[in-house]
């Protein structure tokens, strides 16, 4: 696991390396503000002074503060909740697994948590969104359940476009239909 | 004699162009199978001087056409000197090669560096002009330029626009890149908008044709963007906690109808196309996603799983009670509008698990499967309506395939090394 984690990080990493390199791509990497709404103060109105939040983003991705979620003797480094086809509910082997990260989001509640869902390859694309986003909500609701906050955790999908295995086959399918727990400096 | 001279050029033809292939990777080819019944025979005089511009002018006319499955280009031998539009028709001789109609024209340098073309198109059978235009053009316009004159021919002789000048977009995958790319729509001059290590889904165009909607995954999970063409800016349209995904343009251009999951579930709300005045629209506990507007902006179709089985739902594009549109089969997704409202395309998965197009008459609720490929996706109607371009996988590669909407004519498009999907038709532009 801690494998295969890494190698996402790696590949994270390399992609936002690559990506900023890529001098031929016409994007606008500038960061979206699409949803705010900033109205300029009017005449009269008074100038307030607030506390500023100090944000750290010095801290190297990879590097974490809780080496439990690294080490491959805590069940907290196990991330994967796998679904039979067409099933959206955790199975009863992974609660165990659900809980652990529970109490550890309990436990550090300014930890966050992002969750991705994913389907196999078969169907529509944007259904298989749907799909996905309803494993990773039915993970959030079972940690919500267990005591983390709702501003912890998102649940999100990725639907089929992030096979874990390649292939046309249920061998390959059923590693697809999956749950990643992923925390802040791991996405 | 000719059995024997195909039977030597095909090999021929395929070892030349296996010597182009690497030159030309980036480019979708086209194999085209099957054909409408009445095609119209066509001769395209190749120009007169279109030696000067490198694609040339008549092949590509010819090309575009015989594409359409209406029209079958007719062979002609060299003739000397070359006829251009001023040339005195022979209509008696052109009907005894047994053509109905008739291109001349004729390329000529301008001093200041430009190209003048002009043509003219004959109707033999009647005997009588049709008309023509002069094009002023620079060398690189030729394509662009031939296709112009093949959607004039084609609507002079079937009373429908021409898709020809249209373009395409849609999503190539290489390895663990992937592009954005917009393409003529015979495939030829691609050009990417877009290029990440993430996967990129569901281009949708503006009804202007000058932006491209899209999800992309770049942030580690789906946020949809609005994206010029001509500069390239990117804005956000949707980027709320969970996922946001399906954009769908309403027709006036100005807002999107996405699936969002910020409120639990996935469900259809409406957004400006600048990310502003988020509203909701469907209120279920099942997935509500691929949005689409009717042509007439007073509906949108969209697919739920409400039934327990995703099916197409139509509803009010101010939100309110939703109808279910699709009936047969268990799976139903994917829904696109034809361009006159009157057919709703989507897709079907049958009893033996394959994906094909359905195309459902909204009036007399006739349902007819179009394709015969096994994993059909995302269908799309050219402006016209008389074909759709859907992406399928053939010996397990990614690739576009078009179909017309009468399912004679089919059109395959790939690319080598890579799998080619989500393609999205472009709208009629000027």
């Amino acid at each position: 696991m801690r494998f295969i984690l890494n190698t996402a990080l790696s590949a994270a990493f390399l992609a936002t390396v690559l990506l900023a390199g890529c001098s031929t791509t016409p994007t606008d990497e500038q960061s979206p503000a699409g949803v705010e709404d900033r109205k300029p103060a009017g005449p009269g109105t008074a100038v307030e002074t607030k506390p500023i939040a100090r944000v750290d983003v010095t801290g190297k991705p990879g590097e974490s503060a809780f080496p439990e979620l690294k080490d491959p003797k805590s069940i907290l480094s196990k991330r994967s909740i796998y679904y039979e086809y067409d099933k959206f509910d955790v199975r009863n082997e992974y609660r165990p697994l659900v809980e652990a990260h529970a109490k550890f989001l309990r436990e550090h509640p300014s930890v966050k948590m992002l969750i991705q869902g994913n389907t196999d390859e078969r169907g529509s694309r944007e259904y298989n969104v749907g799909l996905g986003q309803r494993r990773s909500d039915g993970v959030k609701r079972m940690l919500l359940l267990l005591g983390a906050k709702e501003d912890q955790i998102e649940s999100v999908s990725l639907g089929e476009e992030k096979p874990k295995a390649e292939g046309q086959n249920e061998q390959a399918w059923s590693q697809n239909r999956r749950s990643d727990m992923l925390y802040t400096g791991e996405y | 004699m000719p059995r024997l001279l195909t039977g030597l050029l095909i090999p021929l033809l395929a070892a030349t162009l296996c010597l182009v292939a690497p030159l030309a990777h980036a480019q979708l080819s086209i194999e085209i199978t099957g054909a409408g019944g009445q095609r119209i025979p066509i001769a395209i005089v190749p120009f007169a001087g279109e030696g000067a511009l490198a694609p040339g002018i008549a092949s590509i006319i010819r090309a575009d056409l015989e594409r359409s499955g209406l029209f079958r280009g007719l062979e002609i031998p060299p003739l000397s000197p070359a006829p251009t539009e001023a040339t005195n028709v022979s209509y008696p001789e052109w009907r005894s090669r047994l053509a109905d109609a008739l291109v001349q024209g004729s390329v000529a340098a301008r001093p200041d560096g430009r190209f003048e073309v002009r043509f003219r198109l004959f109707d033999v059978v009647k005997q009588t002009p049709l008309g023509g235009v002069a094009y002023t053009m620079s060398k690189e316009q030729a394509r662009t330029t031939a296709h112009r004159i093949a959607d004039y021919v084609y609507e002079k002789l079937t009373g429908e626009k021409g898709v020809f000048s249209t373009r395409i977009a849609y999503v190539v995958k290489r390895g663990n890149r992937y592009e954005l790319q917009i393409a003529d729509s015979d495939g030829a001059s691609p050009e990417t908008a877009l290029a990440s290590f993430e996967p990129i889904i569901s281009p949708a165009w503006s009804p202007d044709g000058r932006r491209l909607a899209y999800v992309s995954f770049e942030n580690k999970k789906p946020v949809v963007y609005v994206h010029s063409l001509t500069d390239g800016k990117r804005q956000v349209a949707a980027n709320f906690k969970g996922s946001n995904s399906a954009p769908a343009w309403s027709p006036d251009g100005a807002r999107l109808a996405v699936s969002l999951s910020r409120e639990g579930g996935s469900q259809i709300f409406l957004v400006n196309a600048d990310g502003s005045g988020v509203r909701r629209l469907t209120s279920s506990a099942a997935i509500d996603t691929e949005p689409r507007f009717s042509p007439d902006g007073q509906s949108i179709y969209f697919t739920s799983d409400r039934g327990g089985s995703p099916q197409i739902y139509r509803m009010p594009a101010g939100g309110g009670e939703p109808q279910r549109v699709t009936f047969e089969g268990s799976y139903n997704v994917s829904p696109r509008l034809s361009p006159d409202g009157r057919t709703l395309a989507y897709i079907t998965r049958n009893a033996a698990g394959k994906f094909q197009v359905a195309l459902l008459d909204l009036a007399n609720r006739q349902v007819q499967i179009i394709t015969d490929s096994d994993r059909d996706e995302s269908p799309s109607f050219a402006p016209n309506g008389r074909m759709i371009v859907l992406a399928t996988v053939i010996g397990g590669r990614g690739v576009l395939s078009a179909v017309s909407a009468d399912g004679r004519v089919k059109q395959r498009l790939s690319v080598t090394a890579g799998d080619v999907r989500e393609p999205a038709w472009g709208p009629f532009t000027e």
